[in-house]
């Protein structure tokens, strides 16, 4: 941005935008304009905030490049406009009052420690030295404490704790760093941390900065301990203890999900991973979410930490509490979320978790909304969110040119890491990664959130979008809340929506020609009553139209096809033809040995419930049984494609991919046949599983671009945008992502909003809003 | 049999085939109408009910029974879930032509002997003989007359915080049954129909239990949907134990392998009951006592919660959402 420059005597009043309340911003512009020598004022407003200066206009061109190069960690200016101020200022630079009434300050995502306050945690001359609560405006918890709004410290779980006098003075000082940080804290006046005896009636209790220790030696010897986080409840124990780790699998009821782990530092996370770059910013980061890094380092953690992957996810300690704790480890913990099975991650007093953890460190502080750990990938050079809850909601997103004027509306978002979308004001307002709405627990919480955004963001929709899918239980929500309030309902085709998640985050604007979106999906409805999920769909905000698909095959048994993969390759031998899986031929396919396929050939025949789908998510199903990869069931939604591509990564560099037959119909089918012969051929030579699962990904990937350019050829258009749960597979989403490149095409790709069905709100809500300015 | 062709000589030789089989003095010619003594009715209670219902199966023939006799039984079920004592029931039936006389025979014969084992007669009917491709082989409607006693006062309305919830026995057979006897499906041994008509049964039921709130038989669509019903028009949270979900080890795999949760499948001997928690046990022993209630178990009970929602704990200690199915169990998984 630049200012041409003006007359020395004139002042200038400086309007930005973005989020810039509650963030430290006007202390910090404070400090910046005093060491130029500019004299004026900065306030906030309900638009944001207000700079206003008089000087030498250098130095005013100077500040703003310091406000925009380097505001505050959790700031983030959208925008500047400038314009003459003929009012009085002051002789020096000073905060102002706020105008009209309080500010009314956003709800900012919750923070990670930040490094000043880390400072202080560990300088025993700080009041808070070794204090788990400590935390400023540039840290610290916000989502996860906010009861209401306006958000200030009584509209939070930090209200009981009345501030002592210096923590009162380092609140109302304009240049302190915890300047209106409302969760401001010290050991005096703030939460205090205890450790728990889980389950028993008179519980024991220990407290004080000696909780830690106490927690800390118990996961020495080998326990696991519950540990209250910011957003949840977290379960710890010793990553490098197979025997906790084994036991801790078993008390949570999880098989085989991996579970995520938290260092003391970076050096720590480099002994059992490689950590390029953008992995290491992604880390460090504010956010600070769990980074799926590839387990590649001198050391290595028990197999039952990620069962069969070749990836973990590491985060480093994101509040004092967690920080405190893991100081004391020279080692990695486990930090799985705490819950038991498919339950939501407990946040009241952790008693739910008394069957796992005998004791947990926990406080006095309430967590008022659950906001789970995220998760990101970088691939392709860019960091990649997979869960976007913790450090990311509920920050708005800003919907591309031509939004501006759309009318606020509420996405109800999908069924599996279901998430809401708030349009307001031409932002997306995403909802933290909810989970699976099936769950009761869940879905009460999905509730209960999506009361709290509509109060936080004082939002009132005009209509309400929800995916086609008539089972889902977000859509009959939305349906039911049509009714009551009498408002219109828009329903989205499950992969239009993923496709305009991504036009959406990418900034695409509103009026854009039609570019090609390739979902790579598990399952969604699709509008000829079939299940849809490997789509290519020449689309734009408003429709699309269905240029490619992968072949459609039978799911046998429905969603017992999801959790059984030798289901799906057995349908697809059997779509691919030729197979005759007989017991003589059982040799080719070992995970259909056994199995009742009589019965699953008289449902295919009959239809009964055995729909078609062409779904990407059960062609990697299918060929991860055909390497024995949970050819029996997966323990988890992805496991089987998750442990292919595991596999991949172990197999040597390898350039041919298996073929898969292009027809040349109107609506092509991408037909996997010939690549099935050539799996059985390899099988039968002897070749590696890790060869085999590359020359899969790689063979799937060239088909993909090979549409792609055929399309084009026909259909003109130059963007192609890559979307669905598929594309979190990094060899996958690279091997496609480069050949399009390649290819010449503009690839959009999803990095703020997840590929998978956590983004299906944000296509919603732009889908909705498209149709509601038409 | 050929549509028209032998006209009335057809239509009567039809006719007799019912009017043999359900025998009883109170039969009416056909085409005339029955005629009830009211002082007769009256000794039963003080309120008549009545209920119709049209019956289409494939297979017509199913292990554990038939369109007759699942014509007899649903009809029987509706009053008596009810509080009505089932007593007459009418018997209106469309014939697809070319369905043979023989086949006529076995499905009257087994009306009549499903109505003497239920107690009721039939004592008026109908028949039809339709085109070929008018009705897919055979249609049966049955309407019923059965009596209230005084003071039997059932709702859904009724149902209060901390009510027991009860079945009969086992759950999903006659869906999986039929299932099984579509198609090739390669089951090792067929699973049987629960087809039976439960006046019996629900009268000692309401004997040991008098103020049980409510009764529904959970027919097409399974207990799932009628707890949704229940829910839904009591206005109250409902929660049932995975654990204690009475299934059939076979109905469970053979519900594995489709894919299918039998909590949706079709019943046709099954009552689900709402019961005060007092009366829970003595409902409960009252079941188990019936030939038709040896497996009946409390299941869940009225809970605290969101109006109109059931779930279901789970064996591994979560609560699930056991929603009403706009369409097919279709896969919600992404
Ligand atoms: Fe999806
Ligand atoms: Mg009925
Ligand atoms: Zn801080
Ligand atoms: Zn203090």
């Amino acid at each position: 941005m630049s200012f041409a420059a003006v007359e020395p005597s004139q002042a200038l009043e400086f309007r930005v935008r973005g989020r810039v309340q509650g963030v430290g911003f006007r202390p910090a512009v404070w400090r910046m304009a005093r060491e130029l020598g500019l004299a004026g004022e900065v306030l906030n407003d309900g638009e944001g905030v207000l700079l206003r200066v008089k000087g030498d206009p250098s130095r005013i061109a100077a500040l703003l490049r310091r406000i925009e190069r380097d505001p505050p960690p959790l700031a983030h200016v959208d925008g500047i406009e400038r314009r003459y101020y003929s009012g009085h200022l002051p002789l020096d630079f000073r905060i102002a009052e706020s105008i009209g009434g309080p500010a009314c300050t956003q709800v900012t995502p919750d923070a990670a420690l930040c490094g000043a306050c880390a400072a202080e945690l560990r300088n025993p001359d700080e009041r808070r030295y070794r204090y788990p609560f400590t935390n400023c405006t540039h840290c610290g918890p916000r989502l996860s404490i906010v009861t209401a709004i306006p958000y200030d410290r009584a509209t939070t779980t930090m209200a009981p704790f009345e501030l002592c006098a210096a923590c009162e003075a380092e609140y109302r000082n304009p240049i302190d760093r915890r300047f209106h940080a409302e969760a401001v804290a010290c050991p005096s006046c703030g939460p205090t941390a205890s450790v728990v005896a889980l389950g028993q009636a008179e519980a024991p209790r220990a407290g004080g900065a000696d909780a830690v220790e106490i927690a800390a030696r118990r996961i020495a010897r080998g326990e696991i301990i519950a540990v209250k986080g910011l957003g949840g409840y977290h379960l710890a124990c010793d990553a490098t203890n197979a025997e906790t780790v084994a036991r801790l699998r078993g008390l949570k009821r999880r098989d085989a999900k991996p579970f995520a782990l938290m260092a003391r530092d970076l050096a720590v996370i480099r002994r059992y991973c490689a950590i390029d770059a953008v992995e290491e910013r992604a880390l460090t980061s504010v956010e600070a979410p769990i980074v799926l890094l590839r387990a590649k380092g001198p050391e290595h953690l028990p197999e039952a930490v990620a069962p069969g992957l070749a990836t973990l996810g590491f985060m480093l300690p994101t509040t004092p509490l967690h920080l405190l704790l893991i100081d004391q480890f020279e080692h990695p913990l486990v930090m799985t979320s705490g819950n038991i099975s498919d339950e939501p991650a407990v946040i009241d007093d952790g008693e739910a978790l008394a069957e796992i953890a005998a004791f947990a460190l926990t406080h006095d502080r309430d967590i008022a909304n659950r906001v789970d750990d995220s998760v990101v990938r970088v691939m392709a050079a860019r960091s990649r969110v997979l869960r976007r809850a913790r450090g990311y909601a509920p920050a708005p997103l800003r919907l591309p040119s031509g939004f501006e004027m759309a009318p606020d509306l509420l996405a109800m978002g999908g069924e599996l890491k279901a998430t809401f979308c708030l349009v307001k004001d031409g932002q997306a307002i995403l909802s933290q990664h909810q989970g699976d709405l099936e769950n009761a627990a869940t879905l009460d919480d999905y509730k209960k959130n999506l009361a709290l955004f509509r109060s936080l963001f004082d939002h009132a929709p005009t209509a309400i979008v929800v995916d086609r899918h008539p089972e889902y239980l977000s859509s009959k929500l939305g349906r039911a809340e049509t009714d009551t309030r009498a408002l219109p309902l828009i329903d989205v085709q499950h992969h239009h929506a993923h496709v305009a998640a991504c036009f959406a985050e990418n900034g695409r604007p509103l009026h854009a020609p039609p570019a090609l979106g390739i979902v790579l999906d598990g399952l969604g409805f699709g509008d000829d009553g079939a299940i849809w999920g490997g789509e290519f769909l020449l689309a734009n905000y408003l429709g699309y139209e269905r240029l490619a698909r992968l072949k459609p095959v039978a799911m046998p048994g429905g969603a017992q096809a999801v959790r059984e993969p030798w289901r799906n390759l057995y349908a697809h031998l059997k779509a691919a033809g030729d197979f005759d899986a007989t017991p003589s031929t059982f040799g080719d396919w070992r995970a259909l040995e056994g199995k009742p396929l009589a019965t699953i050939d008289g449902m295919i025949a009959r239809g009964l419930n055995s729909p078609l789908a062409s779904s990407c998510g059960r062609l990697f199903d299918a060929v991860a049984a055909a390497l024995g990869v949970c050819a029996d069931r997966q323990a988890y939604e992805g496991e089987a494609g998750a442990r292919l591509e595991a596999l991949a990564a172990a197999a040597p560099n390898e350039m041919r991919g298996y073929a898969l037959r292009i027809s040349e119909p109107a609506l092509i089918d991408v037909d996997p046949a010939p690549m099935w012969r050539a799996i059985r051929d390899d099988l039968r030579q002897g070749v590696s599983a890790q060869t085999i699962a590359r020359r899969f990904h790689l063979g799937l990937a060239q088909s993909i671009t090979e549409v792609a350019v055929r399309l084009a050829a026909a259909r003109r258009f130059e963007t192609v945008a890559l979307s669905g749960g598929c594309f979190q597979n990094r060899l996958l989403f690279e091997s496609v992502y480069d050949g399009l490149c390649e290819a010449g095409f503009t690839v959009l790709t999803h990095a703020d909003a997840p590929a998978n069905d956590g983004g299906l709100s944000l296509g919603q809500a732009a889908v909705g809003a498209a149709h509601l300015m038409r | 049999l050929a549509h028209g062709g032998g006209g009335k000589a057809m239509k009567d030789l039809i006719d007799d085939v019912f009017v043999a089989a359900f025998d009883n003095p109170m039969l009416a010619p056909l085409d005339d109408s029955a005629r009830m003594d009211l002082l007769d009715l009256a000794q039963y209670g003080d309120r008549l009910a009545l209920t119709t219902d049209s019956f289409v199966v494939d297979p017509l023939v199913f292990p554990g029974g038939d369109i007759g006799k699942l014509a007899v039984c649903g009809t029987v079920n509706d009053l008596a879930v009810g509080g009505a004592l089932p007593l007459y029931l009418s018997c209106a039936v469309i014939i697809e032509e070319g369905v043979s006389i023989d086949f006529l025979r076995q499905i009257a014969r087994s009306m009549a002997a499903t109505a003497q084992e239920a107690g009721v007669k039939i004592v008026t009917g109908d028949t039809k003989v339709v085109n070929k491709g008018a009705c897919d082989q055979m249609f049966i409607t049955t309407t019923g007359v059965g009596v209230v006693a005084a003071g039997v006062e059932l709702g859904a309305h009724r149902a209060r915080l901390g009510d027991a919830l009860l079945v009969n026995g086992l759950l999903g057979d006659h869906g999986a049954a039929i299932l099984g006897a579509r198609g090739d499906m390669a089951l090792q041994s067929p699973i049987e129909s629960d087809c039976a008509p439960l006046q019996g049964l629900i009268a000692s039921l309401l004997n040991a239990a008098p103020n049980t709130r409510f009764m529904r038989d959970p027919t097409r669509g399974g207990v799932a949907t009628v707890l949704n019903e229940i829910a839904e028009a009591a206005q109250v949270a409902i929660e049932i134990d995975e654990a204690v979900t009475p299934l059939r080890d076979e109905v469970r795999g053979f519900c594995e392998i489709l894919g299918l949760d039998p909590l949706y499948l079709a019943n046709e001997g099954k009552i689900v009951a709402i019961v005060p928690s007092d009366e829970a046990e003595q409902a409960l022993e009252a079941m188990r006592a019936h030939p038709l209630g040896r497996q009946a178990a409390i299941i869940g009970s009225v809970v605290a919660g969101e109006p109109g929602r059931v779930t279901m704990r789970t064996i591994f200690g979560g609560r699930r959402i056991v929603d009403m199915l706009v369409g097919e169990q279709l896969p919600r998984i992404c």
